[in-house]
């Protein structure tokens, strides 16, 4: 609004010889509109960031590299950075291959039980965070039906749902869906014929998949690889609602260090964002290359 | 040979959905039975457990406390993103591109993270922010919009945007009343698609309701996880009601798109 009565006074001052400052003013007005967005992106998306990064290099006031050596020196939070990338990778990993084969094989199903399945998956991955980890309490706990079950049957000795093996269970479960969903549509890229030509030139399965289908799946399974492990190491719900916390991963660590009842270090935790951001970027920037690799192998 | 062959792909298929749904299952399994201890199969079964939560006060204000948080936090992304979009797809349609990396941001940024600098940025802010919902509804926003800008902006693509607008003009219709008029009606189904997508997953955000509210304004979440102490069978009876709702939004979403595309 604003800008048009400053065009206006300037029209109306000297005559009509600024035709061109009032039509470029009058181009940005509907610009006016994008500012309360604008405003809230920036005040709770951007400035927060800002703050983050801006805050890992203070140290008591002062700008410093100190939160960052605090990070490498500490045995402590490595071990939170290694176990988060350990449970991170692999339940991507396992879900990634268990997503494609379910997904792979869906597509030979007729259509309304496909369509059922699909939306069944879609709900399932709804199911995660706090609700999940008390699931799995009932299921696969100390006492849980499942736990039981395979004690009985002699399948395990024992299983510690609060351990590494017990998160990357969990892990795996809320990866599976959440794959399949981002897998689903790359697979129309496999075309029937591609199978039957090739089986025709006497290709068996296994070679088709060798030599046509996983190459030309790679960009979209690298793809969601990449989104399975962000998933994965931002993930703070249900490792916190399984283990109160007692488990060290990076969310905690984080957590733990803005919003614990003691030891508040806030620029430590800014600091510890900043390297896990860094380390998504890295893994991202790897996939990017692998991706690339692929066309050019095409 | 071919049914040899479908009965692999029937058996992968339901192995993973078997897999999927035994949590789901059990957990419903677990909050129909009076008592199950330390054995494979429950003792016996009754509703108590659902009559005891619907009857807890706390539950009702904390479900009450959580659908006033996100309906508002869906309104605030309504009212800030319609305008938004419209203006870039029909004034600055190259901005769409720049958007589209903008939205990826609430991705690629764990909610740990923000909450670390939402934290310290309004910890001491004048109206006070932290501990209270507002907060919650305007962290909110950023976790809706790269889906309702998704969804929005397909639907802006289906329609002809400049030929609608363009008509309008000529019976005389201002460019915002063309917009309420005659586009809105046509983002109707993508929007409310949207919506209940959002819904369902601000329904089950826990990192920010955790980090920047807490106890200190009780969601459904929160108390979820508060009432991890008390019985299996209560926390399970809640965890079905929580995803009963949660399986009408999605199915209410689903039906909406499925309807766009038809």
């Amino acid at each position: 609004m604003n800008k048009r009565i400053i065009a206006l006074e300037g029209q109306s001052s000297r005559g009509i010889r600024w035709p061109s400052i009032f039509l470029t003013l009058a181009k940005y007005r509907p610009a006016l509109w994008l500012i309360p967005f604008v405003l809230f992106f920036y005040l709770f998306q951007v400035a927060p960031m800002v703050w983050v990064f801006i805050n890992s290099f203070v140290y008591e006031g002062e700008w410093s590299l100190v939160n960052y050596q605090a990070i490498f020196d500490s045995a402590f939070i490595l071990q939170s950075f290694y176990n988060s990338v350990w449970i991170s990778f692999w339940s991507s990993l396992v879900g990634l291959i268990l997503a494609a084969l379910f997904v792979s094989s869906l597509r030979h199903l007729n259509s309304r039980i496909k369509e059922a399945i699909i939306a069944f998956t879609n709900m399932s991955s709804n199911f995660a965070g706090v609700p999940l980890a008390f699931a799995f309490i009932i299921i696969l706990g100390t006492n849980g039906a499942v736990t039981l079950l395979l004690k009985q049957w002699g399948v395990i000795e024992d299983f510690n749902l609060y351990s590494r093996w017990g998160l990357l269970t969990l892990y795996i479960y809320f990866q599976i869906p959440l794959g399949a969903l981002l897998l689903y549509p790359a697979f129309d890229a496999l075309k029937k014929d591609a199978y039957e030509a090739a089986a025709l030139l006497g290709a068996n399965p296994f070679k088709y998949w060798v030599k046509i289908g996983i190459p030309i799946l790679s960009p979209a399974l690298l793809g969601t690889f990449i989104i399975l492990f962000a998933n994965a190491i931002g993930a703070y719900a249900s490792v916190y609602a399984l283990t109160a916390g007692n488990y060290n991963m990076v969310t905690i660590r984080v957590a733990s260090l803005v919003s614990g009842d003691l030891f508040l270090e806030p620029n430590l935790a800014a600091a510890i964002s900043v390297v896990l951001m860094l380390l998504l970027a890295f893994i991202t920037a790897i996939n990017q290359w692998l991706i690339a690799r692929s066309y050019h192998g095409k | 040979m071919g049914n040899n062959k479908l009965f692999i792909h029937k058996s992968v298929v339901y192995s993973v959905i078997t897999l999927l749904f035994t949590p789901i299952l059990t957990t419903f399994i677990y909050s129909l039975s009076s008592s199950w201890g330390a054995t494979i199969l429950p003792d016996g079964f009754s509703l108590k457990w659902y009559s005891a939560l619907l009857t807890d006060p706390r539950f009702i204000d904390a479900f009450g406390r959580s659908l006033f948080i996100c309906i508002s936090a869906l309104l605030l992304a309504t009212v800030l993103v319609l305008p938004m979009i419209f203006v870039v797809f029909y004034y600055y349609p190259k901005l769409d591109k720049i958007m589209n990396l903008l939205i990826l941001l609430p991705f690629a940024v764990p909610p740990v993270v923000s909450s670390v600098g939402l934290l310290q940025l309004y910890a001491e802010s004048k109206f006070q922010l932290i501990g209270t919902p507002w907060i919650l509804i305007a962290t909110y926003f950023t976790i809706a919009l790269p889906f309702m800008y998704r969804a929005i902006a397909n639907s802006f693509t289906t329609i002809n945007l400049k030929d609608l607008i363009d008509a309008a003009h000529l019976l005389g219709a201002s460019t915002t009343k063309a917009f309420l008029l005659v586009i809105l009606p046509n983002l109707k189904k993508g929007l409310l698609a949207s919506l209940f997508l959002s819904f369902s997953f601000l329904l089950g955000e826990f990192v920010f309701a955790n980090i920047l509210v807490g106890t200190r304004y009780e969601t459904l979440q929160i108390y979820l996880y508060n009432m991890r102490q008390t019985s299996g069978h209560f926390t399970s009876a809640l965890v079905m009601t929580y995803f009963a709702f949660i399986f009408f939004c999605t199915w209410l979403a689903s039906r909406l798109t499925r309807g766009n595309t038809q």
